[in-house]
């Protein structure tokens, strides 16, 4: 049969809606894009790994790890973490609700627990330098402090990333296109929490054995 | 106030330097005064520069790609000239410290900003016509990819005038490039041009591979895709695994330079062979990268001007695959004398020889696809047949180099140049050079002058031999690479010859810049009529050309390969529809523009050390990006009776052909 | 890999779906699992190595088991990978990637760990 006339015998849904643009799922597609550019991450912390793992015993006559990192410390930071992960994860079921306040609460926790993070993180690095132990002292320091910089900095962009949904979402509501921002965030937040376990499973823990 | 900015920053004591800044400024205002005189600022602003379009976007990558082939180009002849000159024991004519930087400018140009907007820009225009969508997944993405990639380009540029280039090659290797040893603003302009436009080239990667598995037209499942469209998501699956290696190397360097940090240095703790490692494992990925889609683009011209199906589709496929998976287990085999040992050196020599099957089985299966065809020496075909040779001897030196000890006497030779220039030359130029004719009555609507063609085509495969051979007998009596002069009469002579092949290849160049302009005079006699000049066998054939701005009016239905072959075959050829219905499109948006100008300042501030310029840069940068976020007028429908029009249109023209 | 949909005429687009091939997005129940599992898994490591109770030769290698442990329960629990997401290209994706991370880490400190051996001063090169 002619193509044609196929089409217009039988419509598929997709030629009953206004706009044929049949790949129009566009969530969907956002967030797998978004997830390949994760997946970028994922390679761009490895290449931070590596190199942390390659410099870790260049200390050059300066402080190494048992020396430098607190692991109660570290165990508190990773808490704030975890717990901002779960609330991010309220977070997200709240919009599946289609809760809008809820959403905002939460998101208001997570920020909250980020900022601690933030905040407990840069105080460890602020002392660190000060006590002349700063990334310009040895290769290991350097890679300490970009690695786990990089993930500080990440955190801290998703945070700035969090507060413009909070005013997405106090502007135009739970729309679709808010929806899938939020839901590339969950995916940013969660992804973070990833690496953080890697990170302070081979710098800290791995450091201090 | 102006960090290490000032007027000793123009070059104005070096003569050659300050010509080039001549030919650049000269040619800049040039274009902006013909621009100004016929009043197309606003036509290119509102059509292209905002254009969220993947044609246009596409064009505007090969354009870039075109213009700074000229500069790279320009690198190359004045050193083939530097060393036929200096070479019987005289200075020549370009002193060691500028002869540095233009070999390095040569590499990052070169792969930088040739190749990869080259086959950024056609899998731009190609891929989502090939796969019957309207556009890509994330069109104002690709806008903003578009402009980090020339404002990487730009920054490039200005230092030819304010201040200088890299002097390490085009991998700067610490710890020359440290700040030790390259105190100047160089290594600072080498390091941020490749950041800003390695974050579009990624951006690019995410947004052509979501395309390629989310917006395939119905029919269209992943083995019925065209071959070029399988090697641009491989290479793009390359881009997305191998670029942020590359982003973190860069960015370790860099904050060895700013922040005095340990990575790469001497001292302290520093390893410089690191830094070798990682780059060359985003290196060797990121000559995959270059190649794959061109293996593509040579399947398609092979099969549509054999009038044949291409022979082995399967294959081809799981060949592309393969190459994908083991480019990332070979790239040892760059820096085999850097001294990890036989076991090491065995393991990669190994790799790296495996890794040329797969592309055997490729040329196989082109030679198989042309045997029995009917084969038309178009210039498409011509460029095809003289990679297939080329790109063979190419390879073969590769291989041989593969030998860790063969490897041990050659690296860092002539052999080792002569043999890249081969693969690269002869794959991706020739195969950029091939698909640049094959789709350019697609993208613009007129054909290239074809005995033009044949001209530059032949100048560049000559040229190429005469001036890329003798290196290789240069490399095997011991010549190595980036001398700036030396005294020796036996070398001279090669030298000479292969000076005389560049200048073969430079007459190839003026006669493609030749071919456009007589071309777009012409272009009425060219035009192309019916949207499929070559009878082509894939759905960008089944358009206009060039095609509407929503590529289709009805979503293509696929059953099979080569699907507008097939549609031709089963006389499903297109009529126009009783009917159409609106279509949903993005708008444009200056937004990309926008954005990029302020990375540019932030690169040129990161550059001459001017902090407070640097932070305003960044800041406003990303702040112009959180306001696009509330920017909720993105999109908008096509009236239906617009459609029914455009596709009149084109409908009367095929009818007035026939 | 073959798009399973091959044949079938396309989805319509679904607006108010946002994340329709998102396969399902968890509850309150899952999170808390998920959540209660990685404190665990978390706790024993910091455990294990401030109490020094393993020699350090054991104890790194079961922190890092447990750290991919942990890795894993965040994908199950957090971003919901599972079986229904197999179908999905985020799972090849994802494999994709741990793939050439593997090589790429791996290999890197194979051959840092021969060049450092090798080429760095004091040290006796490996025979090998």
């Amino acid at each position: 049969m002619n193509i044609q006339a196929r089409l217009l015998a039988e419509p598929s849904d997709a030629f009953i809606s206004d706009d044929i643009d049949v790949h129009h799922d566009t969530g969907s597609m956002t967030l797998l894009g978004f997830w390949i550019y994760l997946m970028s991450d994922c390679v761009l912390f490895a290449a931070l790994f590596a190199g942390f793992a390659v410099l870790r015993n260049n200390t050059a006559g300066g402080p190494d790890a048992h020396e430098l990192f607190s692991l109660p410390y570290v165990a508190v930071e990773t808490a704030c973490l975890l717990v901002s992960s779960f609330t991010y994860g309220m977070a997200m079921l709240a919009v599946e609700r289609g809760r809008q306040s809820a959403v905002l609460a939460w998101l208001g926790v997570t920020l909250l627990l980020g900022l601690g993070f933030m905040g407990m993180e840069l105080n460890e690095f602020g002392n660190l330098i000060h006590d002349g132990a700063g990334p310009d002292r040895s290769g290991f320091l350097s890679a300490f402090f970009t690695l786990v910089g990089t993930h500080g900095l990440h955190v801290a962009s998703g945070m700035v990333w969090m507060l413009v949904l909070i005013a997405h979402v106090l502007r135009s509501g739970l729309t679709d296109a808010n929806k899938t921002r939020l839901a590339c965030l969950s995916l940013f937040w969660h992804f973070l929490d990833i690496v953080w376990i890697g990170v302070f499973t081979v710098v800290y823990l791995m450091g201090v054995a | 106030m102006f960090g290490k900015l000032t007027f000793d920053a123009i070059p104005l004591n070096e003569p050659v330097a300050m010509g080039g800044v001549a030919a650049m400024v000269f040619g800049g205002l040039a274009a902006a005064s013909l621009i100004t005189y016929f009043r197309l600022w606003g036509w290119l602003w509102k059509e292209w520069f905002t254009s969220v379009d993947h044609k246009k976007i596409g064009v505007m990558y090969v354009v870039l790609a075109l213009v700074m082939l000229l500069r790279g180009f320009s690198d190359a002849i004045m050193m083939r000239t530097q060393q036929a000159m200096a070479s019987t024991g005289g200075a020549g004519y370009l002193p060691p410290d500028h002869y540095d930087q233009v070999f390095t400018a040569h590499g990052v140009i070169m792969i930088f900003f040739m190749a990869m907007p080259f086959i950024i820009g056609l899998m731009n225009i190609v891929v989502p016509l090939q796969i019957g969508a309207r556009d890509v997944a994330f069109p104002y993405l690709n806008n903003l990819s578009f402009w980090l990639t020339a404002s990487g380009a730009v920054l490039i540029n200005l230092s030819l005038a304010l201040g200088e280039f890299a002097r390490t090659g085009w991998l700067a290797y610490p710890p020359l490039s440290e700040l030790q040893y390259s105190p100047g603003v160089g290594v600072d302009y080498y390091i941020w041009a490749l950041q800003i436009s390695g974050v579009g080239t990624l951006l690019a990667g995410v947004n052509f591979v979501t395309t390629i598995l989310k917006m395939r037209t119905t029919g269209m499942g992943m083995m019925q895709m065209p071959v070029f469209t399988w090697t641009a998501l491989c290479a793009n699956m390359l881009i997305v695994a191998a670029f942020p290696i590359l982003t973190v190397t860069l960015a370790m360097l860099a904050l060895d330079r700013y922040l005095g940090m340990h990575f790469f240095t001497n001292e302290a703790g520093g390893n410089p062979m690191m830094y070798v490692n990682l780059i060359w494992a985003w290196g060797h990925p990121e000559v995959y990268i270059l190649i794959l889609p061109c293996f593509g683009i040579f399947s398609e011209v092979i099969s549509t001007f054999s009038a044949k199906r291409l022979f082995g589709y399967k294959s081809m496929v799981y060949a592309t695959v393969c190459i994908t998976l083991l480019s990332f287990v070979v790239w040892l085999h760059h820096f085999f004398t850097m001294g990890s040992g036989a076991n090491v050196n065995a393991f990669f020599g190994i790799s790296t020889m495996i890794i040329s099957i797969p592309t055997g089985v490729k040329i196989f299966n082109w030679l198989f696809t042309m045997y029995r065809g009917r084969v038309q020496f178009t210039t498409p075909v011509l460029w095809t047949i003289g990679f297939i040779i080329t790109f063979t001897i190419g390879g073969m030196t590769g291989v041989l180099m593969a030998v860790p000890p063969a490897d041990y006497v050659l690296h860092n030779s002539l052999f080792l140049i002569a043999h890249f220039h081969n693969a690269i030359i002869g794959g991706v130029v020739f195969g950029c050079m091939a698909g640049f004719t094959y789709w350019f009555p697609k993208a613009l609507g007129f054909k290239l002058d074809e005995r033009l063609g044949k001209v530059s085509f032949w100048c560049w495969f000559v040229g190429f031999y005469i001036a890329f051979m003798p290196l290789y007998v240069l490399g095997l009596m011991g010549m190595t690479r980036r001398l700036n002069h030396v005294d020796n009469p036996v070398w001279h002579v090669y030298l000479v010859v292969a000076m005389v092949g560049a200048f073969i290849i430079a007459i190839g160049i003026a006669a493609q810049i030749a071919q456009i302009l007589l071309s777009i005079k012409n272009r009425v006699a060219l035009a192309d009529l019916t949207g499929d000049p070559w009878n082509g066998r894939t759905l960008e054939w089944a358009v206009s050309s060039p095609p509407p701005f929503y590529n289709f009016a009805t979503e293509p239905v696929v059953t099979g390969r080569d699907a507008f072959w097939e549609m031709k075959e089963q006389g499903l050829l297109n009529e126009p529809l009783p009917a159409y219905r609106k279509i949903h499109m993005p708008k444009n948006t200056g937004t990309g523009v926008v954005v990029s100008a302020f990375i540019t300042v932030l690169g040129f501030a990161l550059i001459w050390h001017i902090w407070w310029l640097a932070i305003g840069g960044i800041a406003t940068g990303i702040l112009v990006a959180i306001i696009h976020s509330f920017n909720e007028d993105r999109d908008y429908y096509v009236p239906s009776d617009v459609v029914a029009q455009t596709e009149g249109k084109y409908f009367k023209q095929i009818l007035a052909r026939a | 890999m073959d798009d399973s949909r091959e044949f079938a005429p396309a989805l319509p687009s679904h607006g108010s779906h946002a994340h329709d091939d998102h396969a399902d997005h968890g509850s309150v129940q899952s999170y808390l699992i998920g959540f209660f599992l990685s404190v665990v898994l978390t706790a024993i490591p910091f455990g294990l190595i401030m109490s020094g109770a393993l020699p350090s030769g054991t104890a790194i290698p079961v922190c890092v088991g447990f750290g991919v442990v942990q890795m894993v329960v965040h994908l199950v629990y957090f971003l919901h990978m599972n079986a229904a997401s197999s179908r999905s290209w985020n799972m090849a994706a994802l494999v994709f990637t741990v793939v050439i991370v593997a090589m790429v880490v791996g290999g890197s400190l194979w051959v840092m760990g021969h060049l450092d051996a090798n080429m760095m001063p004091g040290m006796n090169p490996k025979e090998y």
